[in-house]
């Protein structure tokens, strides 16, 4: 197995008598999109922040592709493209401008050119490539800040709450261009405190709060971690009680009950009892009119470990 | 890390030009300045005294002709300037229409009186709306009128001592020069003329608002969000730093000398040798960048630090004698304005303007880079503070 691109362990980080990060650690491995879901103030950016080597950190260690990343380590931070939640572009310089800036920051030699235009394709902005910034809407000025992100091919990509305060249209296309840099190969640390992105993008999620990271795995591992149950509800066409016990004999059903036609089972893993459920059915000569699957989502795992929501 | 401050600084002076305030701030308005206050105010402190005076000579005699001849030298010395009035009524009426702040009626028989020893006298009709050339008017009438009295002394006590010819002594007497005559002189030397103090002056006092352009963007770059992307880059963070320096640097000096050399081309100023000019210029610059950067590690925000440094700027500029030369001003007042790089500044620049060379301005060269040191230190010793991302 290769070496992850991300590894850091016990980061701290401590403000007079606030300790705002603390035994914080993880590993992201190539092509892996890791995500750091927590509500505002949890300590995703002071995280982040010491990772991409703005922030000295009173404790811990952190490398990137092997190199131990300080704010003074500039091999490190080559390695490292970082998108800040807040908008990081100039608005008196055009797109193409910001990006030849930063590209040229990133020592991109002749290889500039050809990758600005590379990148304006990727964030749609080829067309509206020399207007100046300023004159942009949120959307683009978000997909800009993505793209100067991405501009040096870096080995991993931090992004910063990338859709907070962006259009649903802006906001699908960003995330459509982070899946897509996942199955490209690129290492992603993704901060947010929208469960739903967490869940559609990320391999692994860190759930992270008061600075500390309370469990963190797929989202399968984390549902399972704390022992919340899929509900898995089925209306059939007739008297749904002759199935309940061959319904409970599927292997991970924990328990099922009828009431009429309707009959409900819950499951450690309710979407793959499905198939087999609606097997037994048919057997017993039913009809399934509708099927229905709810399985346990991130915010209610977040509840369940701090006892707050995610977006308190 | 040259290369990235280079590009920082390319960054930000492009900035600058596009959004024109660099311009605006560090030539437009000091220039438009320099010039309407040349303009309004040059010609009121500048330019020699002149006044329109009348006379109407009903006399005729050789009194009256030697107040003529007398008003006449003084015409040509471009004191004043004569006009004859054919009555005593036009004469008033030239007064009263402000064409002549005085007007001088030598009535008939005005000489025949003098030399008679009787009563003659010379009528001056002033015009109080104004009130110099009035006052000047009266006076010439009362510095003729003594010298008569001193002549005819002369000549009664000369015959009273037995002079054998009373008759050629009066000659003697009205063929000598004029009684009174106006000169008007400078001392020669080390002052401003007006144009040049403006011209310096102005230039003095906005340079320190134009340098902050860069330091302050170091503020400014953290409250727009971009500061996490330049700390997030592979470059040392000094780069950061100098790169903003450079800008301050260089907009602080291109601006300087446009104001120098345009200055000297429309309004000519006389700013001094181009060496010495340079060197002020780089020491002002250096010194406005150390203001400037240690007020930046205090200020909260780029708001802020503009605020604080534009209260700095102004009381320096007034105290450092920016606006008017602080030898007129009381001795406390002056010993004051030395705290201040204004002062060295302009210091500099008025003896470079009379001409002296670099040893002369080499006190002012001290002073500012002193000043330059000790902000600029303090500024530096805090840079850790100042490029920070949050």
């Amino acid at each position: 197995m290769a070496d992850p691109v991300l590894e850091c362990a016990h980061l701290r980080k401590v403000y007079g008598d606030l300790v705002a990060v603390d035994d914080v650690g993880f590993a992201i491995e190539v092509g892996e999109t890791y995500g750091l879901l927590g509500p505002n103030g949890a300590g995703k950016t002071t995280t982040i922040s010491m990772i991409a080597g703005l922030l000295d950190r009173d404790g811990g260690t952190a490398a990137v592709d092997g190199r131990e990343i300080t704010t003074g380590s500039t091999a490190a931070k080559a390695a490292i493209g970082l998108v800040p939640q807040d908008l990081a572009i100039y608005p008196d310089l055009t797109a193409r401008e910001n990006l030849r800036f930063f590209g040229k920051l990133y020592a991109l030699g002749s290889d500039l050119d050809r990758r600005v235009d590379e990148v304006l394709e990727i964030i749609e902005l080829t067309d509206r490539a020399d207007d100046r910034t300023k004159e942009y809407s949120g959307g683009m000025k978000r997909r800009l800040n993505i793209g100067i992100g991405l501009l040096h091919r870096p080995k991993l990509l931090i992004l910063d709450e990338p859709t907070v305060g962006v259009d649903p249209q802006s906001r699908n296309a960003i995330l459509e261009n982070v899946e897509r840099l996942g199955t490209e190969g690129m290492a992603v640390l993704y901060t947010t405190h929208y469960m739903e992105e967490a869940e559609r993008l990320c391999d692994r999620i860190g759930i992270i709060d008061d600075g500390t990271i309370v469990a963190e795995g797929t989202r399968r591992d984390l549902v399972a971690l704390v022992g919340e149950h899929g509900r898995l509800h089925l209306e059939t066409s007739g008297d749904a009680s002759a199935v309940v016990a061959a319904v409970s004999e599927i292997p991970g059903v924990e328990s099922c009950t009828s009431v009429g036609a309707t009959l409900e089972a819950v499951a450690m893993d309710a979407s793959r009892v499905l198939p087999d459920a609606v097997l037994v059915v048919t057997n017993a000569g039913l009809d399934v009119h509708s099927a229905e699957v709810s399985e346990p989502d991130l915010e209610s795992v977040f509840l369940h470990l701090t006892g707050k929501a995610l977006r308190e | 890390m040259i290369r990235a401050a280079l590009l920082i600084m390319g960054k930000d002076l492009k900035e600058r030009l596009r959004d024109r305030s660099a311009i605006i701030l560090a030539v437009v308005v000091p220039l438009g300045l320099a010039f309407v206050m040349n303009l309004t105010l040059g010609p009121v402190t500048e330019q020699s005294f002149s006044t329109d005076v009348a006379i109407h000579d009903a006399d005729g005699g050789p009194l009256a002709e030697s107040f003529a001849a007398m008003l006449a030298s003084i015409e040509d010395e471009g004191a004043i300037t004569v006009v004859r009035a054919e009555t005593a009524d036009e004469a008033r009426a030239l007064v009263e229409a402000h064409d002549v702040s005085s007007a001088y009626v030598l009535p008939a028989g005005l000489s025949e009186a003098a030399s008679g020893g009787t009563d003659a006298a010379i009528l001056v009709v002033s015009d109080p709306d104004q009130p110099i050339g009035a006052s000047v008017g009266v006076a010439l009438a009362q510095a003729f009128a003594s010298e008569v009295n001193a002549v005819r002394l002369s000549v009664v006590t000369a015959a009273a001592l037995g002079a054998e010819d009373p008759r050629s002594l009066v000659e003697k007497a009205r063929s000598g020069t004029a009684p009174i005559r106006l000169a008007d002189e400078r001392i020669e030397g080390r002052g401003f003329d007006f144009a040049t103090l403006y011209a310096t002056g102005i230039a003095v006092f906005f340079l320190f608002f134009t340098v902050q352009f860069g330091v302050l963007s170091i503020v400014g770059e953290r409250e727009d969000g971009t500061m996490p992307r330049l700390l997030a880059a592979p470059i040392p963070k000094s780069a950061i730093l100098i790169g903003k320096l450079l800008v301050s640097f260089v907009v602080g000096v291109a601006s300087t000398v446009v104001l120098w050399l345009a200055t000297t081309l429309l309004m000519d100023a006389e700013w001094g040798g181009s060496f010495g000019v340079m060197l002020l210029i780089v020491a002002g610059v250096t010194a406005a960048m150390g203001l400037t950067a240690a007020v930046a590690t205090v200020a909260k925000s780029a708001e802020q630090a503009g605020s604080i440094t534009a209260f700095i700027v102004v009381v320096f500029g007034v105290l450092g004698g920016t606006f008017f030369p602080v030898s007129r001003v009381s001795g406390a007042f002056s010993a004051v304005s030395r705290i201040t790089p204004h002062f060295w500044l302009m210091e500099g620049f008025r003896r470079s303007s009379a001409g002296e060379g670099i040893i002369g301005i080499l006190p002012s060269l001290g002073a500012i880079l002193l000043f330059a040191a000790v902000l600029g230190g303090i500024g530096l010793v805090r840079a850790r503070d100042l490029v920070r991302f949050q």
